[in-house]
């Protein structure tokens, strides 16, 4: 593999030892990746920055007093504690990991990284764009940047999303190259009736669905609706990394690689949708039977703009039940856009919490529950069940909201007859 | 049989075997070196000083910072040997061994290789690849 001179410098040491480990990580990647050459990022997304242990905070400590230096505009997954409330994870539950995350953030602001702590950074104004090349660890922001955005990243675990913000380089394999981003089996929804394809839930099962036909594999999807609204795309992208290891996308008429089918596929494997294949994916994703509720918990991943003005307007001015926990995690970035809206005054005012900076699965309010929880979420419906030891009840935001306000789980009979 | 090492240095150990992928992440406890996957058939199993011969991971991008912590605490295999080459215990290992300087050996061999260590009592890999069978 040829090296660029400033790599060859870095490992060296010529740059000090944090861009020498940093080189030698992106090096010993591509070599693994079997790439021909390394090159230019524009942005990085940071996983590296949630809390697992000691060695994530030895790791960074180490770079800052090395002289490690971002080299592209670099932004952070969220945490394990909030830095912008400590109520949310109060010290006294786990003094070594709540002090250890938090030092942990702190130390990545140090290192120069926009701290915007969130899970889904697309939602904030400045991102990549398409075509970009960029390096991203957290699997739904690699799902959708790859996908809705059209920029390229292969998924980076942690510590090789870090090296490759600092050197500015990640290894041209996978998908950074083209081929690597042709589908490999078509899943074909375009049979089932449009109403139903429009619906908020619709995006939540054909996603879980694709997740689990395509593995890890490039699936495109046909039949979505060419005006599907981000929050539905989020909703694929983190479904489909969740039930199956999709880091890559196509819907035809709807995302930028692929304006027809035949722009990403040729043929052979296809799959047609049904009915059944989507109530399957909503029993799956239901753990729980229906009855009373302990919590709802909605914004895996981080809620967005557009979601929290439809939850304003399906509540209309009602309030969740007395008692009832209802959280709806976010960036700070975004409940600043909806609070500058008037939306998180009339939700607190309704009974809705709105926390920041941290993981839905990681906030202490979640980790305390236990019973039967809502979400209109598939990736929490998903996880939520080993990570936190609670029954889900799965729904639709009308759903989760009709739930709240009469703490029992309420179903649409509506929802299913456009099916 | 010649190992192509993934992080460098040498290393020796008892064998344990995996019938299947182990996630780094969420079913390992760094903290003692057992598997706690209630799924995997090692479950109670402990990784610490082995050789540990595995077809691949169950991917995670946490499994960077796992491994790490059990080299950083003592408790992680002396070596790994896969089938399957793995960027994220290659990551894991060169940052521990920078931090730490501790050492786990990630080494990569064929699936038929792989299947005539897992029948063997003691495995040695050299920091030349070289790996000696008993």
């Amino acid at each position: 593999m040829e090296l660029p001179e400033s790599v060859r410098a870095q490992l060296a040491g010529e740059h000090g030892p944090a861009m020498q480990l940093a080189a030698r990580l992106v090096v010993k990647a591509a070599d693994i990746m079997k790439a021909e050459r390394l090159i230019p990022i524009t942005f990085a997304h940071l996983d590296a920055c949630f809390y697992t242990g000691q060695a994530h905070v030895d790791f960074v400590r180490f770079l800052t007093e090395n002289g490690a230096a971002l080299a592209v505009e670099t932004w952070t997954n969220n945490g394990v504690v909030s830095l912008a409330d400590a109520s949310l994870r109060p010290r006294e539950e786990d003094p070594e990991m709540v002090e250890g995350a938090a030092e942990l953030m702190h130390l990545y602001e140090t290192l120069g990284t926009r701290p915007t702590w969130t899970c889904a950074p697309y939602q904030l104004p400045g991102g990549p764009k398409f075509g970009d090349h960029i390096a991203v660890g957290e699997s739904n922001a690699v799902s959708y940047y790859n996908s809705v955005v059209g920029a390229r990243t292969n998924k980076y675990g942690d510590y090789l999303d870090v090296a490759c913000a600092l050197t500015g380089l990640a290894p041209d394999a996978g998908l950074h190259r083209d081929e690597g981003r042709r589908a490999e089996l078509h899943i074909d929804a375009a049979g089932l009736p449009e109403a139903w394809r429009r619906e908020d839930i619709f995006a939540h099962l054909i996603g879980h669905h694709a997740g689990r036909i395509a593995g890890r594999r490039v699936p495109v999807i046909s039949g979505l609706a060419g005006d599907a609204p981000k929050h539905a795309l989020k909703a694929i992208s983190s479904a489909a990394a969740s039930s199956g290891g999709v880091e890559l996308w196509h819907g035809t008429g709807v995302t930028p690689e692929a304006p027809e089918l035949g722009a990403v596929f040729g043929s052979g494997e296809t799959h047609v949708v049904t009915r059944e294949d989507l109530a399957r994916a909503h029993h799956e994703l239901s753990t729980a039977r229906d009855g009373p509720l302990d919590a709802v918990a909605l914004g895996t991943p981080h809620f967005g703009l557009g979601e929290f003005e439809a939850l304003v307007a399906l509540f209309d001015g009602r309030k969740v039940k007395a008692g009832l926990p209802m959280l709806v995690s976010t960036s700070r970035g975004v409940r600043a856009m909806a609070q500058a809206k008037g939306w998180i005054a009339a939700l607190e005012a309704c009974g809705v919490e709105v926390p920041v900076d941290v993981c839905t699965y990681h906030s202490p309010r979640v980790r305390g529950l236990r019973g039967r929880v809502m979400t209109n979420a598939a990736k929490w419906a998903y996880y939520a069940p080993g990570m936190l030891g609670v029954e889900v009840a799965f729904g639709s935001l009308k759903e989760c909201v009709e739930s709240a306000i009469r703490g029992a789980v309420w179903r649409d009979p509506h929802l299913w007859t456009n099916a | 049989m010649r190992a192509r090492l993934l992080t460098s240095g040498a290393a020796e150990g008892p064998v344990l075997s995996l019938d299947e992928p182990l996630s780094f992440w969420g079913a390992f406890e760094p903290r003692t070196g057992v598997i706690l996957d209630v799924h995997h058939p090692q479950r109670g199993s402990c990784v610490k000083d082995t050789v540990l011969v595995m077809k691949e991971t169950r991917g995670s991008g946490s499994a960077p910072g796992a491994i790490a912590e059990a080299i950083r605490l003592g408790t992680a295999p002396v070596a790994i040997v896969l089938a399957e080459p793995d960027i994220n215990l290659a990551v894991g290992a060169e940052v521990a061994a920078t931090l730490y300087g501790r050492r786990c050996v990630v080494a990569c061999v064929s699936a038929a290789e792989l299947e005539r260590l897992r029948g063997a009592r003691r495995v040695a890999i050299a920091a030349d690849g070289a790996v000696m069978v008993d």
